[in-house]
This record gives C-alpha cells, sequence and structure tokens, in this order.
C-alpha cells in the first residue's frame, strides 16, 4: 500500500517513453501505454486489497507524503491518501482505463496521430490517478489542471477538424472560468486554515469557528464548488461537454463519462467534511445536482447524434451524484459513480463501434436495424440501457435507488420529484436511442460490420461489470456503505417504495420510447407530438439556447468593455497622455527658441541679470551672505 | 558721504560708476572694438576698486596693488586675443556690427 504512488506513476512513464522513443512504431506505442495501464491496475488491485483487508476508516486513512516546499507560514506536502474511497477509485479508473486502451487499438487504428494518441491517453490516466491519491490541495490541483490539459489535447485531437479545434478551446475555457472560483476558494482556506493538506484540514474544519464564521465559510465552500461545476459539467458551466464530444470515442467514453467529468464530484466527496457543515453550500450542491440532471436529461430526449445523446445523459447522471452529496451521502454517490463509469464507459464504446461501422454517420434516425448485423454492440449497449434507465438486477438500479431513497430520507421531497421524474427521462431517451439505432428496419444506405475482437471483448466486459456491478451495494447486503460512507455508516431499511416506484418509472420510459419508436414503423407518432409541441420542442433542441446566451453575453458585454477600454486606449492614453507630453515638448520649445538669438549681447545681458537675481536672493535669504554682499550696508 | 576729503568711499563710487558705464556699453554699443573699449574700462574700474582697498584698509600690505597688475597683464592679453577674433570675422564677414552676428541663431 506504500507503494500506491507508483500507481500514477506507471502511466507517465508510459507517456514519456511513447512521446520520447516509440512515437515511430505504432504497435509497440500503444504496448507501452497499455502495460502502463495495465501495471497501474494491477498495483491499484493490490492497493485496494490492502485498504480493504485492513480495516482503515474515512476518518483514518493512510497518508503518505514528502515536504514539496515550505516558505514561512506555508508548507506544502505532496504525498498519497490512501482510504476506501481513494482506493475504490484508482481501482475502477485504471480498470476501465485498460478496458478503453485495448479498445482504441480497434477504434484509432490508421489514424496517422496514433502513437500521440497513446501517449496523451496515458498522459491522462496518470494525472487522473494522481489527482485521485492526491492528499494536499494544491497537489490535486496540479492534478486537475494536468487532466484539463489532456481533455483539451484530446478533444482537439483532430486537428484538421475545426468544430475540434473550437470544441477544445470551449472545454478549456469553460473549465478555466471554474477553476478560477477553485483556486480562490483554495487560496482562502490557505489564508483561513493555514494549510491545504486533506487530513490537516479535516482537522481543523472539525471545529472551524476557532477560525472563522459559518457565512465567510459558505463563502469559501461556493467558491470551492465552482471548480466542480464546470469540471463535472454541472449547469450553467455545462455547455462544453456535448461539444467535447468531437473528440475521438475511447476519449469520450474515458474521460467524459468514466473518469475525468467524476474529477468534480470527488473534489466534492473529498471536501465533504467541509461543506457538511454548512446547510447552505450543502443544499446548493443538491439544487444544482438536481436541476443539472432534470435540465440535461430534458434536452437529451430530443437529440439526434448518438454521442450526443450519451453526452447529455453524463450530464444528467453527474447531476445525481451531486444530487446525491448535497444530501449527505457519500456511498450513494460514490457508488453511482462507481456503476456510472461502467454502463457509460460501455454505452460510449458501443457508440464508437456504430460510428465506425458507419463511417461516422452519427444521427440516430440514419441508423436502424443494426442488431442485424453486430449483435455483440447492439446487446451490450441494450445491457448498458437496461443499467442506465434502472432496471434490477443491473447495476444502475441499486445506485440510482441509493441516491433517491438518501433524497427522500432527507426530507428533500422537490428534489426527490426532481430526480424521480429525471429516472423517467433518462430510460424515455435511452431506449428512444436504442430502439432507433438497433432495432426496427435497417437503412439500406449503411454496410455495418460488427467490430474486431479487440473492441467487442471490452464491450462485453463491461456488459458484465454493468451487471454484476451493483450487487456489492444491494440494500440486505450493503457491503458498499460499510467501507465508503462519511459520517457514520448508514443503515437504512430497504425502502421498497421507492424501489418499486423507480422500476416502475424506469419500464414507463422503456415502454413510452417502445410505442413511439418500434411499434410505430413510420415514427408517424413522434414526428406528431414533436409538430404538435414545436416550441418546446425547439427550446429543448437548441439546448435552451444557452450557447447562443453566452455568445451574446460575450459580444455585448465583454466585446462592449474591450470596446470602451480601447477608446479610452486612443483617446486618453495615447492623445492625452502621449501626443500631450509630446506637444508640450514641441510647444515649450518653440516657445523657448526665442531666447536664442545668436548676437553676444543678448547673452551678456542675461548674465548680468542673472548675477543681480541670484545676489538679491542671497541678500534676503542669508545673513552671512547679506553682510557678505551688501559690506555692512543695511 | 559728501564731505571734502577723499576717502575710500568716494573711491568706491568712483569704480562703481566706472563699472556701470562699462557695463552698459558692453551691453549696448554695435561696434564690436567699442565693446572691447568698455571691457577695458571695467577692468580698470576694478584695478581702482582694488588699489583704493590696499591703501585704506591695509596700507602695510600690498596684496592690492599686485592684483591691480594682474589684471593688468590678463587685459593685455585679453585685448590681444579678442582683436585678433574681431580681425578674424572682418576678414570673413567684412564688419563689425554686432547686430550682424546672429549666425547662432536658431
Amino acid at each position: 500500500m506504500q507503494h500506491a504512488w507508483l500507481v500514477p506513476l506507471l502511466p507517465a512513464l508510459a507517456f514519456l517513453v511513447i512521446i520520447f522513443l516509440t512515437r515511430p512504431w505504432q504497435k509497440l506505442s500503444a504496448l507501452v501505454a497499455i502495460a502502463g495501464i495495465l501495471g497501474a491496475f494491477v498495483f491499484a488491485a493490490l492497493a485496494a486489497y490492502g485498504v480493504f483487508t485492513h480495516p482503515i476508516f474515512t476518518e483514518g486513512s493512510l497518508v503518505y507524503g514528502a515536504r514539496w516546499f515550505s516558505m514561512t507560514g506555508l508548507h506544502v506536502n505532496v504525498g498519497i491518501m490512501l482510504d476506501p474511497t481513494s482506493a475504490m477509485m484508482i481501482f475502477m479508473v485504471s480498470m476501465v482505463a485498460s478496458l478503453i486502451f485495448i479498445y482504441a487499438t480497434g477504434y484509432m487504428k490508421g489514424d496517422p496521430g496514433f502513437s500521440v494518441f497513446f501517449a496523451y491517453v496515458s498522459l491522462f490516466a496518470a494525472s487522473m490517478l494522481l489527482l485521485v491519491l492526491s492528499s494536499n490541495l494544491l497537489e490535486m490541483f496540479v492534478a486537475w489542471e494536468l487532466v484539463g490539459l489532456c481533455s483539451y489535447l484530446l478533444i482537439g485531437f483532430y486537428t484538421h477538424k475545426i468544430s475540434a479545434r473550437e470544441a477544445a478551446k470551449k472545454a478549456f475555457v469553460t473549465c478555466r472560468i471554474a477553476d478560477f472560483g477553485l483556486l480562490l476558494g483554495m487560496l482562502s482556506l490557505q489564508i483561513v486554515f493555514g494549510t491545504l493538506d486533506l487530513p490537516q484540514l479535516a482537522m481543523r474544519i472539525a471545529h472551524f469557528h476557532q477560525y472563522t464564521t459559518t457565512g465567510v465559510l459558505t463563502l469559501i465552500a461556493v467558491l470551492v464548488f465552482l471548480g466542480p461545476i464546470g469540471k463535472s459539467g454541472q449547469f450553467p458551466l455545462h455547455v462544453w461537454l456535448p461539444d467535447a464530444m468531437e473528440g475521438p470515442t475511447p476519449v469520450s467514453a474515458l474521460i467524459h463519462a468514466a473518469t475525468m467529468v467524476v474529477a468534480g464530484v470527488y473534489l466534492v466527496a473529498r471536501m465533504l467534511f467541509l461543506f457538511s457543515k454548512l446547510p447552505a453550500a450543502m443544499e446548493l450542491v443538491a439544487v444544482t445536482g438536481a436541476f443539472t440532471a432534470l435540465f440535461a436529461a430534458s434536452i437529451a430526449i430530443t437529440q439526434r447524434e448518438i454521442k450526443r445523446i450519451l453526452a447529455y445523459s453524463t450530464v444528467s447522471q453527474l447531476g445525481y451524484m451531486m444530487l446525491a452529496l448535497g444530501v449527505g451521502s457519500l456511498s450513494a454517490s460514490m457508488f453511482h459513480l462507481w456503476t456510472h463509469a461502467f454502463f457509460k464507459a460501455l454505452m460510449f464504446m458501443g457508440a464508437g463501434s456504430v460510428l465506425t461501422a458507419l463511417h461516422h454517420k452519427a444521427d440516430v434516425w440514419e441508423m436502424g436495424g443494426l442488431v442485424k448485423k453486430m449483435p455483440i454492440t447492439a446487446w451490450t449497449f441494450v445491457v448498458g440501457g437496461l443499467a442506465i434507465a434502472g432496471i434490477p438486477p443491473f447495476a444502475g438500479f441499486w445506485s440510482k435507488d441509493e441516491i433517491l431513497a438518501s433524497t427522500l430520507n432527507s426530507h428533500h421531497y422537490v428534489l426527490f420529484a426532481m430526480g424521480a421524474f429525471t429516472a423517467f427521462l433518462t430510460a424515455f431517451y435511452m431506449w428512444r436511442l436504442i430502439f432507433l439505432a438497433f432495432f426496427g428496419e435497417e437503412n439500406p444506405a449503411n454496410h455495418p460490420v460488427e467490430s474486431p475482437w479487440n473492441m467487442t471483448v471490452p464491450l462485453i466486459i463491461l456488459a458484465v461489470l454493468a451487471t454484476v456491478g451493483g450487487w456489492v451495494g444491494t440494500p440486505w447486503a450493503n457491503v458498499w456503505s460499510q467501507w465508503i460512507f462519511f459520517g457514520e455508516v448508514e443503515h437504512a431499511a430497504p425502502n421498497y417504495g421507492v424501489m418499486i416506484g423507480s422500476v416502475i418509472l424506469a419500464l414507463a420510459g422503456i415502454y413510452l420510447a417502445y410505442l413511439l419508436y418500434y411499434a410505430d414503423r413510420e415514427k408517424v407518432r413522434a414526428r406528431e407530438l414533436a409538430r404538435r409541441f414545436n416550441g418546446i420542442y425547439t427550446l429543448l433542441y437548441n439546448k435552451y439556447y444557452i450557447d447562443e446566451i453566452y455568445l451574446w453575453f460575450n459580444h455585448a458585454i465583454v466585446d462592449g468593455a474591450a470596446r470602451l477600454f480601447y477608446l479610452f486606449d486612443i483617446y486618453v492614453v495615447d492623445g492625452i497622455i502621449v501626443n500631450g507630453l509630446g506637444a508640450l515638448t514641441r510647444v515649450s520649445g518653440e516657445g523657448l527658441r526665442i531666447t536664442e538669438t545668436g548676437r553676444l549681447q543678448n547673452y551678456a545681458l542675461v548674465f548680468f541679470l542673472g548675477v543681480l537675481v541670484i545676489a538679491i536672493v542671497l541678500a534676503f535669504s542669508s545673513p552671512s551672505a547679506a553682510g557678505l554682499l551688501l559690506g555692512g550696508v543695511k | 558721504m559728501l564731505t571734502l576729503s577723499v576717502g575710500l568711499t568716494q573711491y568706491m563710487v568712483l569704480s562703481a560708476v566706472l563699472f556701470g558705464i562699462g557695463l552698459f556699453g558692453v551691453l549696448s554699443k554695435k561696434n564690436a572694438i567699442a565693446v572691447l573699449i568698455c571691457i577695458e574700462l571695467m577692468l580698470n574700474a576694478v584695478n581702482i576698486n582694488l588699489v583704493a582697498f590696499n591703501k585704506f584698509v591695509t596700507p602695510t600690505l600690498f596684496i592690492g596693488q599686485i592684483f591691480a597688475i594682474f589684471v593688468i597683464t590678463v587685459a593685455a592679453a585679453e585685448v590681444g586675443v579678442g582683436l585678433a577674433i574681431i580681425i578674424a570675422i572682418y576678414r570673413n564677414k567684412l564688419s563689425v556690427n554686432l547686430d550682424d552676428f546672429d549666425w547662432l541663431k536658431w
């Protein structure tokens, strides 16, 4: 366990090796990357095994650190913090990443940037693992920025596409706005508590009244929360996630489904010792999460591109995770993170498989009947769809159920209603996708072929995980919440009402999708509905025009302010100050020029007058000089 | 001051008046030679002042007189140089009118 620092190190080494040594050889680079991540997985599994066989609880996690730098008043350690949550995270991240790396050898085949791709994803894996293991907020921030960088590099991987470059910039800038808040929050924490070390902060915040007031601490918590809002795609900074689908599908699966976007959720989970003391902050987290979940799900029901539907689905599920944290249930949130990683990565990889087969045609309305030619992809995708809809015994049911149950138990009835409705919408839009793309009549323009083994085997493995992954947290034998919890272990009795209710909602969503998109061959009723509710449909299809609002804001206010400063620069700085100074010099020069007559006697006159002035001034100012000059005359 | 005997004050007044006349001439005469003459006048005024102080304040010493002899010597040398310059200018410009010598004007 004390060698857990090797976990991020191995992919980092793989990155360096690929960049400097093995770039020209594609297969070798892929091998190096996969070796790196599998090595990380082995160490992570060992570390997790170590954590789960020694009783270590969140209050007393293992920390290994070394001093990074220190000045008076600032000591920053860097190290790893190993407790059940981080052990679970490194295990999940490295496992899913390994599967995705193997998948990517099939998906990225033929791409000229094959080696560089594996270098970037290795760097990403290293940064993400570092983030999860960080024991110090500053270290976590460094890793946070590194994953943001890798996301930028990978979203904009297809540099020849303008849309990809723009999307990469959008992701980075949006996250940067969020990181501004995070940085301010971190600085405030350092100033108020004198440390950024997580265990020490936890100790000091436990009795924070010695340091500061609730109000100030709430402000700090809100600032810190701004980071996760950007990174985890909560409203209103969710705008980058759907556009991030410009990147290659393995990137979408790894970064924007299973790992990077959960970094924000993970940060809040890690800082739960801060948030849990501040009811206002917790409410903010919960409301943001629930609203995001509903908001994104409502957009997803109208989208046409397969990856965009999945992207909005990710935003929605991240909202669920935030909601769980906001109502105080660390175990429900982390559980959903765990199961979501499996079924979302599965579905993204399935989408990638479909895109490869159809030469990157992405509109689900142009697909159809793919189950006939791509059975493995289709049926694994169906498993993912069942999991996300929340049908037992698949994984998503157990985790979503826990979230809804804890929301209800903490008396957040409105949020519970939002979450329940979102569950219905989730089932609906996901099964809309499945029925439109995989079932029904085939489109004669398509010639799909099932993908090779290196793409389908990870799909199968993830499908198995999406089925059994939830069994560690069933309400009757909740192994999960015995290990990953905050506060006390929750021993809630299984809430049959919520369980049955959510299954009914899920089945209702699937049935509605069935009626509209499968039973109705020509999809007449679907088009009819879209036509009758045209206003709402347009609003949802255009993502509530949020992007347009941001663009307008940028144009009107940012550009407007820029114009103001430009005018100030032209007229005041250039005109008055710079040019004015020049004009002053010139005018005074022309004025003084008159005294240069060139005539000797004029100059001599000036001498004489000067001496006179000096004599008078001296005579009146200094008595001794006066005595000298006036020679005793008074 | 208005006494019949001549003392230091009278010599000082004389010297001052001569100096003032010379100064006025230097500043206002058009002819360069006239300016040189007025400079000589100023130097001589200073000589009178020095010798007067010597006679009335420290009669036993002769510092003032020695100083006056130095001044005469310097005046002579300076006139030589000054006339040389004026002749050089005359050879070039055929004029000694100071008002015309304004080539250093802007």
